[in-house]
């Protein structure tokens, strides 16, 4: 979708002054049956996701990955050289699998270790990040996001999209500043 | 007809029990923005450059005890039989303790849902990181050969040669560094918003450079931040355990030799305590004077340090209660070494280290904490703090140097005087860590602008006028 001046099309987009009048029209926005869009706020808010008609975060799942492999990591590596490579008695203590728990502490830290690296990765592979720019920044008014201010956009390849509907939807929300926002 | 006696009413505006709020003065948004932000954003005042330009010299003289102990090897420190642990293992248990404090209010108290943390716990992560580096220093130069300090990794080499996986020092390599790495992640995935606001009001272009590559494209999405909080809870749900491991690991080193005071099964909760209580000293200690500076009085508010207060009163108290435990179990265990060991602890030459640091300073100072007029003045807190700061560093000498300097044979007694490097190599660190802490004020959101914004009530997306009513008003100025 193009406007008239040439321009690529991104998302029909609103400004709302409190994190109450965004919570309103995103349930109103996700009533409406759309699915390609978002909301913007200076801080997470507490139900949005439920508004947005999103499911809990899978990124849980992925750490408990890392921290299964952390866990494995560790295990090898200490009864790797401990019981093949290079045994030694130590403290009179034994080597082979009975040793294990002394090596408890380091196989904790691994699993820790691993876990939150996947935590961090995870983040930002989910989330697309990082990136140079997104098409939202073309807003000017969008750099409040950041401060104080609440953004709903509704992207133009959702395939309900039409600037009218959008543009009506938006307005009978409350929202302000509606604008086009273009993808270049 | 009579009617039964009622209470009178009270006609106030106020709820009896409403709570205090955490952001006083009914400060909006925008105004968080602006004073946090503004503290970074504005030229560094005069005291900034004058205190910094002092703790930079006292540092580069630290580092330059560091060279000249690595060029000419570890007798510059006053280390010698019997004594073989002192300053060094005292300032690494003293700074790795530290960095406690900033992973509990980051972490824990995330967990337990005290959200007045969010006023204070970007700056005390930072404390965390600058006192782990600072704690990282000791071992480190202690294995007296630094170019050798590879050998405690485990990395396959020529001589077939492996680490030994089962002694406590070993667990103490894995433990500071994952604490350290684990600390870093969280502290920047924290970060992550606030560099966002950063970028978004910077002015310069090299500035909306960095900030912009720093906060990697955050645009504040909603399908963001899901996946955000869950990392954020996630990476507290890990720092929890960790923090609680990182102290029991340090414990080890102690806890599983043979020495009379060390070798004791008390020893990781007491030190895990100890290094909270000493922790919250330092936030303290830091917080209190950059509040005064930055005028941020209505962030960090009287509530905020009564709080704090009170968990050195309660952490204290463990400590406490740990000390006591430590004599009654020296007598009760009718082992004479062990016995000797308590008593030489209080009468033998090392005897005002306890009095004064662990009895004066740790045990009987924070007591003052019971009193609400203490926890609200500024002046006793930062009394009080001092007093731990200090006790703290007392405490791990009294353990370390006390337990080694008269063992199980009195021909092999000795006593440990510090050198010349060995003091001013912790003086150093002092100004490692302090102008860190003046680098991070200056160029990063010392207050965490996003999670205070969550404490304020119109974050709250049920608070307010019902929809239908215009929404109040809460922008500040408009920016063009």
């Amino acid at each position: 979708m193009k406007t008239p001046s040439g321009h690529q099309v991104y998302a029909m987009a609103a400004e709302y002054q409190s994190a109450t009048a965004l919570y309103e029209a995103a349930k109103r926005v996700r009533d409406a049956g759309f699915k390609r869009w978002d909301v913007y706020s200076p801080f997470p808010i507490h139900g949005m996701d439920q508004a947005m008609g999103l499911g809990k975060s899978w990124l849980s799942a992925v750490v408990l990955c890392g921290g299964i492999t952390g866990l494995l990591t560790a295990v090898v590596l200490e009864f790797g050289p401990s019981w093949f490579i290079y045994p030694v008695i130590v403290h009179g203590k034994p080597f082979d699998w009975r040793t294990v728990p002394a090596f408890f502490p380091i196989m904790f830290e691994l699993t820790v270790l691993f876990s939150a690296f996947a935590a961090f990765f995870a983040v930002l592979i989910m989330n697309g990040l990082p990136r140079w720019n997104h098409p939202i920044f073309n807003w000017n008014r969008f750099g409040r996001v950041t401060n104080d201010s609440f953004f709903l956009a509704i992207e133009a390849r959702d395939p309900r999209f039409t600037e009218i509907e959008a543009r009506e939807l938006l307005e009978s929300t409350g929202g302000q500043n509606i604008t086009i926002v273009h993808e270049d | 007809m009579e009617t039964a006696p009622t209470a009178p009413r009270v006609i106030s505006d106020e709820k009896p029990l409403a709570r205090v709020p955490l952001v006083l003065n009914k400060r909006n948004f925008s105004w968080l923005t602006e004073r946090i932000s503004g503290v970074v954003e504005q030229p560094a005042p005069r005291w900034w450059w004058v205190t910094f330009t002092i703790t930079a010299t006292i540092a580069a003289f630290g580092v330059f005890c560091l060279g000249y102990q690595i060029s000419t090897g570890v007798g510059t420190w006053g280390l010698n039989h019997p004594v073989g642990w002192a300053w060094d293992i005292t300032n690494f248990v003293f700074w790795i303790g530290i960095g406690h404090a900033g992973t509990l209010i980051s972490a824990i108290l995330f967990l337990l849902r005290q959200k007045w943390r969010t006023s204070i716990n970007r700056s005390a992560e930072a404390m965390t990181l600058f006192a782990v580096m600072c704690a990282a220093i000791f071992p480190g130069i202690h294995v007296g050969r630094v170019w050798m300090a590879w050998f405690l990794a485990p990395v396959p080499n020529s001589w077939g040669v492996w680490p030994n996986f089962r002694s406590p020092l070993m667990w103490d390599v894995f433990a500071v560094s994952t604490y350290f790495t684990v600390s870093v992640l969280f502290w920047y995935t924290g970060l992550i918003p606030d560099l966002a606001t950063l970028r978004d009001r910077a002015t310069s272009k090299i500035k909306k450079l960095l900030f912009g590559i720093f906060a990697v494209g955050w645009r504040g999405s909603n399908r963001n931040w899901r996946h955000y909080e869950m990392a954020y809870l996630v990476l507290a749900g890990l720092s929890t355990p960790l923090v609680l491991s990182v102290h029991s690991v340090v414990s080890f080193d102690f806890a599983t030799s043979i020495l009379p005071t060390w070798h004791t099964t008390i020893f990781p909760p007491y030190f895990v305590a100890g290094a909270i209580f000493g922790g919250f000293a330092m936030v303290l200690t830091l917080m209190l004077p950059a509040r005064a500076i930055f005028k941020l009085h209505d962030i960090i508010t009287p509530q905020h340090v009564d709080k704090m207060a009170k968990i050195i009163l309660l952490t204290g108290s463990f400590v406490s209660y740990a000390y006591a435990m430590e004599f009654f179990m020296a007598w009760y265990s009718g082992n004479q070494y062990e016995k000797f060991a308590f008593f030489n602890r209080i009468f033998g030459p090392y005897w005002w280290y306890w009095w004064v640091g662990m009895l004066f300073c740790n045990a009987l100072s924070p007591q003052l904490f019971w009193f609400k007029w203490c926890r609200r003045n500024v002046y006793v807190v930062y009394f009080v703090c001092m007093c731990v700061n200090a006790g703290m560093w007392f405490e791990r000498f009294i353990i370390i140097v006390g337990g080694l300097h008269r063992d199980f044979l009195p021909s092999s007694w000795g006593m440990f005087y510090p050198t010349w490097v060995d003091i001013w190599t912790f003086i150093g660190t002092f100004g490692i860590f302090t102008s860190l802490f003046l680098l991070f004020i200056r160029f990063l959101p010392m207050i965490a602008m996003s999670e205070v914004k969550t404490v304020l009530p119109e974050s709250n997306p049920h608070h307010g006028p019902a929809p239908g009513h215009s929404p109040p008003v809460i922008a500040g100025k408009e920016h063009a």
